[in-house]
C-alpha cells in the first residue's frame, strides 16, 4: 500500500499491544448511523499512471504562446538555482517553525527575506508574508482601521480591480465604508484621491506603477494622508520597486506588493506571494509571523518567531489577523531569487523589461486607430486604445500564437476597445515586432 | 550562521541577464527613480547555493526526522507530485488565460483538474460542491464563516454570534471574528463538547457552531448527533474544521454526519508539503442550500464536456482570492487522491488511528494521558507529574530535538496542563515510532535523575535555546534594525 510502511506483522504487533482484535475496533467511537453512505472513489493508480494523466492534462493548457499578459502577475526568468534550492526537503518538508532550534533554516531565512522586501521597498519592517498581493492589500487597509480607529477607506480604481474584487468580499461584513476614486484616462486622479482622504479616513491605497503601466510618484499625496492622520499604503511591482522611487521615500505607512515575480511561476494563479512591510511604529498591527533575531544561552546568534501577542494563537478572536499557515516557502523562493540576481540582475531585468515595453508601444502606436490611454510615464506595461475590440484582436492574435495582452473592459466599463500589453526581459524584439505586424493586419482587414 | 548580507561583496552576482541597451533614465524621469540602488545580496551562484544548502541543514523537515506535530498532520509528501505541480503546461500558464477566450477555452486541462478535485473532495467529504480559492486553512475558515454570514442575511436572519469550543484552533474564533460575528466560548467536558453546555448557549442570534472532529485532544465527539440536531434546531449551521480529517477518511463523511460547511487542509490530510509555513490549501465544502454562496469563479462543465469558468452567482460571497487559490498546491492534492484511491484513502486513516493509539498506549506509563481511551490520529498527554519535579513540557520537546525528533505541538490545546499533542501519522514505520517511546522513556528517567540536564536541552542543535524575551523587546527584525 502507497506511502503505509506496516506489514501485517507490524499491525498485528501494534493490535497487540492494544488488546485489539482489528483495527475497525479503534473507530468504535463513530457510531454507525455516521458511517459513510458511499465512498465511491476510483480505485489507485501507479505513480507512472497518474503522472501520464497529469502530463495529458498539463497539455491541454495553451502554454506554446508568447504571451503579453501581465496585469500584476508577469512572467519573468526564474534561475534554475531557485528551483534547485527550495526543493530541498529540509525546507518544504517542514512546518512553521514553532520549535526555533530544529527551525533556524526557516527562520534565519525569513529574517533575510524581511531584510530584502524591507530593502528593496525602503521600508523598515516585513512579515513573513501574507497569501497573495491582494489579500496583502486586505491586512494593510485593516492595519490603517486599527491603528486610527476608523472606518473609512479610500481606493484608487487603477488599484489591481481583481485585488479591488476581493476586497469587497472581504470587508462585506466589517461595517467600512470602501470610498474608490475613478482613473482619469487610466492614471489616478490624485486631485480627487487628495479630496477624499478626509479626517474620518483610515487609509489611502494606491499602486504603483498602476493597472495600467503609469509609474508616479505619491509623496504629495502620501503628506496629505499623514496630515489627515491617516496610513498611507501602496501595492508595489517587486521587479520594477529595483529602479523606482521607493514606497518609502514617498512616504508610505504601509507597502504591499504580489511577490510572484521574484521567482514564482505563473502556475494559474498560485501559489504566489503577499509581501507585507511597514514602518517601525505600524508593526504592532502587521498580522501574521515576524521573524527577529536574538541570542541563545551561550551568546550566539539565533532567531525566533516574535511579537506572537498579536497573532490568533495566543489573542483568538481579539488576533490582528485570521492567518496562521502563510507562503512561508515562496519567501524563500524569492530570497533565493533576489539573492542570485542581486540589485544589479534585478535593475537589469527591471529596465530589459521597460524598454521592450517602450518599444512595443512604439510600435503599436504607429498603427492607424491606436493610441495609449494618457501620455504619462510607464514600465514593463502600457495601455492602449484599438480601433477595433480588444476580444477580438485577441482572439485573432492567440489563433497565431501571441496573446497581445488583456482586455482592459473586463473590469472598466467604457475601455472595452482597450489591451493593456506587458513585457519582460523574456520578450525579443523579433516577438514585439511581429506583434505589430499581426495587428496592424487585424486592424487593417487582412486577417 | 552568518547572514547572506555578511557574505556579500560589492560588484558580485549570481545571475548576469543580458545588460539592457537603455538606462532606467532614459525611460523614466529622473524624479520617479529611486536615489540608490537597494543593498540586495550580491553573490555568486556558487555561494548563495551554499548559503541556502547550509541554511537547509539547519532545519527538521519530514524528510529528515520523525515530525510528531498535532494537529499538523506532517505525513510523508510524496516526491511526484512535486514533478506533476512543475510539469511546463501548469507553470506556465498565466491565471489570466481562462478569462479570455470561451471563459476557460485556453485553460481546459487546469479547469479540468480543479473540476475533477472538486468532485472528489465532494465525494470523500459527503458535500454538494467545492471552492478551491482558500489559500490556507484559516481562509478557508474565513471562507466558510463568510459563506454562513451570506446565507442567514439572504433568509432575513441577524444572527450575531458564532459558537467555538474551548478546544478549538486560535484561528476558528479569530475567523469568524473578520467575518463579522461575536465570539462564545463553551467549555468542553471530559474532553468533548456536552450537549448540555451547548443547549445553554445556543439562542436565536448563534450563525453557527465551529466544530473540529475528531477534536483537538484526538477524541472524536461522541455526542455529535445530538449536537446536529441542537445547532439545526435553532435555525444554525454547523462548521467542520477539516484540520483532523486524517482520523476519518472512508469511516464517516461530514455531510452524511449533518455538517453544513468544511474546509480541508491539504497541506494536511492530502499530504502536500508544508513548505516551512505554507502555501497551504484550504478548500471549503457546502451543502446543497449553500451553493450559491461559494466564491466566484466556479468550474463547470458543459454537455460536450469542455470546462469554463462561471462567474454568474449572484448570491456569491465574491472573490476569496485573485484567481483560482493555490493551483499547485491543489495539482499535488489530486494527484496524491489518485494514486491512493478509495483504498489508499482509507488505509491512511486507519493507519494513522493505529499509529496514535500504540503511541498512546505505550506511554501510559510514562506520561499522563489525561483522556485515555482509544483516540484518534492523535492524542494529548500531559507532563505535570514531571512539572511537579521541575522539567515542564517544554523541556521534554526541546530534548526530543536532542534525539533527532521534532517536538509534538506543546500547550496546546489550552485545556491540558503541561500537555504535548502527538500525532505520528500513518507514513511512519513501526520502528520510528518505537524508537521515539524508547527516546521519551529515557528523557523522563533523566528528568528524575539529572532535571537540570534537560533544562539545558537541545545541546546538538546549532544553537541552544534561545531568548524570546530579548527578541520581543529588541525587535531586530532586520539586518537594518539594530536591537538594544
Amino acid at each position: 500500500m502507497p506511502y503505509v510502511p506496516h506489514t501485517p506483522e507490524d499491525v498485528s504487533a501494534m493490535l497487540a499491544v492494544l488488546g485489539a482484535a482489528s483495527v475497525e475496533e479503534l473507530f468504535a467511537d463513530i457510531p454507525a448511523a455516521l458511517r459513510p453512505k458511499s465512498f465511491d472513489l476510483p480505485p489507485g493508480l501507479p505513480e507512472m499512471e497518474v503522472l501520464s494523466r497529469l502530463e495529458a492534462l498539463s497539455a491541454k493548457n495553451r502554454t506554446d504562446v508568447v504571451s503579453f499578459l501581465g496585469a500584476g502577475f508577469y512572467d519573468h526568468f526564474i534561475p534554475a538555482a531557485v528551483d534547485a534550492l527550495s526543493s530541498r526537503g529540509e525546507f518544504y518538508t517542514a512546518y512553521t517553525p514553532y520549535q526555533p532550534e530544529a527551525s533556524q533554516g526557516t527562520l534565519q531565512a525569513i529574517f533575510e527575506y524581511q531584510t530584502a522586501v524591507c530593502r528593496l521597498l525602503g521600508m523598515q519592517a516585513a512579515n513573513a508574508s501574507a497569501y497573495d498581493g491582494g489579500s496583502a492589500i486586505y491586512e494593510a487597509m485593516m492595519m490603517g482601521v486599527r491603528k486610527t480607529r476608523r472606518t473609512r477607506l479610500v481606493i484608487c480604481e487603477t488599484v489591481n480591480p481583481i485585488y479591488r474584487t476581493m476586497l469587497d468580499s472581504y470587508t462585506l461584513n466589517l461595517k467600512l465604508e470602501l470610498v474608490t476614486v475613478p482613473h482619469r484616462d487610466g492614471a489616478p486622479d490624485l486631485g480627487a484621491l487628495a479630496a477624499a482622504v478626509d479626517d474620518a479616513t483610515a487609509a489611502v491605497v494606491v499602486q504603483n506603477p498602476d493597472f495600467f503601466g503609469g509609474v508616479h510618484d505619491f509623496t504629495g499625496l502620501f503628506a496629505h494622508a499623514k496630515a489627515k492622520g491617516a496610513v498611507a499604503v501602496m501595492s508595489a511591482y517587486p521587479v520594477m520597486a529595483s529602479v523606482l522611487k521607493t514606497p518609502g521615500e514617498m512616504g508610505a505607512d504601509v507597502c504591499v506588493a504580489e511577490g510572484q515575480s521574484l521567482g514564482l511561476p505563473l502556475s494559474f494563479g498560485g501559489p504566489y506571494l503577499g509581501i507585507m512591510t511597514c514602518t517601525l511604529d505600524m508593526i504592532r498591527q502587521m498580522p501574521g509571523r515576524i521573524v527577529g533575531q536574538t541570542k541563545d544561552t551561550r551568546g550566539r546568534t539565533g532567531y525566533v518567531l516574535t511579537l506572537q501577542a498579536r497573532e490568533q494563537h495566543i489573542r483568538r478572536e481579539k488576533a490582528t489577523s485570521n492567518i496562521c499557515s502563510n507562503q512561508a516557502l515562496c519567501a524563500l523562493r524569492a530570497l533565493i531569487h533576489l539573492s542570485l540576481l542581486g540589485p544589479e540582475g534585478l535593475a537589469r531585468t527591471a529596465v530589459a523589461s521597460m524598454e521592450r515595453a517602450h518599444q512595443a508601444a512604439a510600435r503599436l502606436c504607429a498603427l492607424p486607430g491606436v493610441a495609449r490611454l494618457n501620455d504619462g510615464p510607464f514600465g514593463n506595461e502600457f495601455a492602449v486604445r484599438l480601433p477595433i475590440s480588444a476580444y477580438e484582436a485577441i482572439d485573432k492574435l492567440t489563433a497565431r500564437g501571441f496573446v497581445p495582452g488583456f482586455p482592459l473592459g473586463r473590469y472598466y466599463a467604457g475601455l472595452e476597445n482597450c489591451l493593456l500589453v506587458a513585457c519582460t526581459e523574456k520578450h525579443s524584439a523579433a516577438n514585439v515586432g511581429i506583434l505589430a505586424e499581426l495587428l496592424g493586419d487585424i486592424i487593417g482587414g487582412a486577417l | 550562521m552568518r547572514t547572506i548580507y555578511a557574505k556579500s561583496a560589492p560588484g558580485r552576482a549570481g545571475v548576469w541577464p543580458r545588460a539592457p541597451k537603455a538606462a532606467a533614465s532614459d525611460l523614466l524621469p529622473a524624479s520617479l527613480l529611486r536615489a540608490d540602488a537597494p543593498d540586495l545580496p550580491e553573490l555568486a551562484e556558487f555561494d548563495v547555493v551554499r548559503h541556502f544548502t547550509e541554511l537547509s541543514r539547519r532545519n527538521f523537515g519530514v524528510d529528515s526526522n520523525f515530525y510528531p506535530l498535532g494537529s499538523c498532520t506532517m505525513k510523508y509528501n510524496p516526491k511526484f507530485t512535486e514533478t506533476v505541480a512543475s510539469l511546463p503546461g501548469f507553470t506556465r500558464l498565466h491565471p489570466l488565460m481562462a478569462q479570455l477566450k470561451g471563459a476557460g477555452h485556453y485553460a481546459q486541462g487546469a479547469l479540468e483538474v480543479m473540476y475533477e478535485l472538486e468532485a472528489l473532495l465532494c465525494e470523500i467529504t459527503g458535500m454538494a460542491g467545492y471552492t478551491l480559492h482558500p489559500m490556507a486553512g484559516a481562509h478557508g475558515e474565513l471562507t466558510g464563516c463568510m459563506i454562513i454570514a451570506a446565507y442567514h442575511a439572504d433568509k432575513g436572519n441577524t444572527k450575531t454570534k458564532v459558537i467555538c469550543p474551548d478546544s478549538a484552533h486560535g484561528t476558528n474564533p479569530a475567523s469568524a471574528a473578520i467575518a463579522g460575528f461575536d465570539v462564545v466560548t463553551i467549555k468542553s467536558e471530559d474532553g468533548i463538547i456536552s450537549p448540555e453546555a451547548l443547549r445553554a448557549a445556543m439562542d436565536d442570534q448563534v450563525a453557527a457552531v465551529m466544530m473540529t472532529c475528531p477534536n483537538t485532544l484526538g477524541l472524536f465527539e461522541r455526542h455529535l448527533p445530538e449536537i446536529v440536531e441542537i445547532v439545526h434546531s435553532h435555525d444554525a449551521l454547523l462548521y467542520y474544521d477539516g484540520a483532523n480529517l486524517n482520523a476519518i477518511l472512508g469511516k464517516m463523511r461530514v455531510g452524511d454526519a449533518g455538517f453544513d460547511v468544511v474546509h480541508l487542509n491539504l497541506h494536511k490530510t492530502f499530504a502536500t508539503p508544508h513548505g516551512g509555513g505554507g502555501p497551504g490549501s484550504g478548500p471549503v465544502g457546502v451543502g446543497g442550500k449553500l451553493l450559491p454562496y461559494l466564491p466566484i469563479s466556479r468550474v463547470k462543465k458543459l454537455e460536450d464536456g469542455r470546462f469554463f469558468l462561471d462567474y454568474d452567482h449572484p448570491k456569491s460571497i465574491g472573490y476569496m482570492a485573485p484567481f483560482y487559490g493555490n493551483f499547485g498546491v491543489a495539482l499535488k492534492a489530486y494527484a496524491y487522491v489518485l494514486r491512493l484511491g478509495r483504498e489508499g484513502l482509507v488505509r491512511v486513516s486507519e493507519n494513522a488511528v493505529l499509529a496514535a493509539n500504540y503511541l498512546r498506549k505505550r506511554l501510559e506509563g510514562v506520561l499522563e494521558i489525561p483522556h485515555n481511551r482509544t483516540c484518534m490520529h492523535e492524542f494529548v498527554a500531559s507532563a505535570a507529574r514531571q512539572a511537579a519535579g521541575g522539567v515542564r513540557a517544554l523541556d521534554l520537546a526541546k530534548a526530543l530535538l536532542d534525539r533527532g525528533h521534532h517536538a509534538p505541538t506543546i500547550y496546546f490545546p489550552l485545556i491540558v496542563k503541561e500537555c504535548l499533542m502527538v500525532e505520528p501519522t500513518e507514513t511512519e514505520n513501526k520502528a520510528t515510532l518505537d524508537q521515539f517511546v524508547d527516546d521519551l522513556v529515557a528523557i523522563c528517567q533523566q528528568a528524575e535523575a539529572d532535571p537540570e540536564a534537560v533544562h539545558q536541552a537541545p545541546q546538538t542543535l546549532p544553537v541552544t535555546r534561545l531568548d524570546e524575551t530579548w527578541a520581543a523587546r529588541s525587535m531586530w527584525l532586520t539586518e537594518d534594525l539594530c536591537g538594544e
